[in-house]
């Protein structure tokens, strides 16, 4: 099982890549080698800190080459600011464009009395069907920590409240993302990462 | 909803963890690795490594032990300790550290919260301030003083003053530790927390104090603390994370359970 993690030199991929080692997945590091993404099996785009540094995406042909594999069928997930950027942007960087695979624009938590940002364990309430989030109970708690989210649509496949409900998972086919840290999520975040890996196109098998 | 966080803390000297008294008077408290696996596994939601006598000698002995505890850590891991600059970061990050904590280094130069915040994101900095009330002072609660060097030496900084720059300059959490009531185990400085928690936007983690389950109750609520740091309440098999966020659970307060 291999899986090919881009490094937009947001953040660290240490947690991540140790996760998805620790599941048994062979992992590939790539910044900008579009043959990696082109022989992708999977895909992981993590990213912790600012939306804005997804431009590096764009500068070095890694968003062509993303949106080439997805098409593909290719399973893909995106992780915290790897998420936002599937859907069309975010007010973080209003002059930077997501992939726009979904529609709608990721937005800053609206004002209130609460802490922003959503740190803590937090708990999912999880849509019928989600292949993504198969096994995960009520009552399951994820890790977050994120001042931005995505807006709940038919394509969410996960709702968590605070301050607001917002996505806290998204799926439609080949694609997910998640706004929390499946890599820092204990037993849960790793039963979800190992639904990504056993992710299998439909009756394609 | 959001759960109250139940932190364990380890603080590490020369490799192995240890547990003081007001940070004097150290008493070996086991392997970092085993430990932190051992509270990850009990139900903590979090752990820190704070190390204690971080020297030029040992960073390497840090990274080592970072690097070996991180390796089977599925939950937050968050370091501190000698954290100068944010190569320094940088390599503690690398070693598989998810945030770290900075304190002294980052009141001599509070860019370096900034070069952090911007390299790896506001989530991944957590400032300590370690905190002593001031007793001469009209209000000892809003007017007290940061310390640093193991809460040896008076900065001359208001702690409430500090913890809004440190907002500002793009810190994710603040690690609040009151030096009066640290290893005392009597309860946190929940007045001191509550100014504090008041006065930022971010989440504010309690440390010092912490002896028995009522404190925690405390401090999530009169304290209005989000998270809480515990040392001395697991190390000697008082207390798992796991009992004691269940007897917070029966006390009304939201916790992580099951976990």
């Amino acid at each position: 099982m291999r899986v090919t993690v881009i490094d937009y030199k947001a953040g660290n991929l240490t947690s991540v890549l140790k996760a998805l080692r620790h599941l048994g997945a062979e992992t590939i590091v790539t910044d900008g080698d579009l043959a990696l993404v082109e022989s992708a099996e999977r895909i992981v785009l993590p990213g912790v800190g600012h939306f804005a540094a997804t431009e590096r995406l764009d500068a070095t042909g890694l968003t062509g080459a993303i949106r080439a594999a997805i098409a593909r069928g290719v399973p893909f997930l995106g992780i915290c600011v790897g998420m936002q950027w599937l859907y069309t942007g975010s007010s973080e960087a209003p002059e930077q464009p997501g992939l726009g695979h979904f529609p709608e624009k990721c937005a800053h938590f609206a004002e209130s009395t609460e802490k922003v940002p959503h740190v803590g364990w937090n708990s999912l309430e999880v849509k019928k069907g989600s292949r993504l989030l198969a096994g995960v109970e009520a009552g399951e708690y994820v890790y977050f920590t994120h001042s931005y989210r995505g807006p709940v649509t038919s394509d969410t496949a996960a709702i968590t409240h605070y301050i607001e409900p917002f996505a806290a998972a998204v799926e439609r086919d080949n694609v997910m993302g998640v706004q929390f840290h499946p890599e820092k999520s204990g037993a849960t975040g790793l039963k979800i990462l190992r639904n990504f890996l056993s992710w299998e196109a439909k009756g394609t098998e | 909803m959001i759960t109250k966080r139940i932190i364990a803390c380890l603080d590490v000297h020369g490799g192995r963890v240890v547990k003081g008294v007001q940070f004097v008077d150290l008493v070996d408290a086991g392997d970092p690795a085993t430990q932190a696996a051992r509270h990850a596994r009990e139900g903590a939601d979090e752990i820190v490594l704070l190390d204690i006598t971080a020297t030029h000698e040992g960073r390497q002995t840090l990274l080592d032990t970072v690097r070996r505890t991180a390796r089977e850590l599925f939950v937050p891991f968050c370091v501190g300790g000698g954290i100068r600059t944010a190569d320094d970061a940088a390599q503690v990050f690398e070693a598989g550290a998810d945030k770290v904590s900075v304190n002294s280094a980052a009141l001599k130069n509070p860019a370096l919260i900034d070069a952090i915040g911007r390299s790896f994101g506001a989530q991944a900095v957590v400032v300590a301030i370690d905190a002593r009330r001031d007793p001469k002072a009209a209000d000892p609660v809003r007017d007290a003083e940061v310390f640093v060097q193991g809460g040896r030496k008076p900065t001359g900084r208001r702690v409430v003053e500090w913890a809004r720059e440190a907002e500002q300059r793009g810190a994710g959490e603040i690690l609040l530790t009151s030096m009066d009531s640290d290893g005392m185990r009597t309860g946190f400085d929940c007045e001191l927390t509550a100014a504090v928690s008041e006065s930022v936007g971010i989440p504010v983690i309690a440390s010092g104090g912490a002896g028995m389950v009522e404190h925690f109750v405390d401090v999530f609520g009169r304290g209005k603390a989000d998270a809480a740091l515990a040392a001395s309440i697991f190390h000697f098999g008082v207390s798992s994370a796991r009992s004691l966020k269940e007897e917070l659970a029966k006390a009304g307060v939201s916790v992580r359970l099951p976990c």
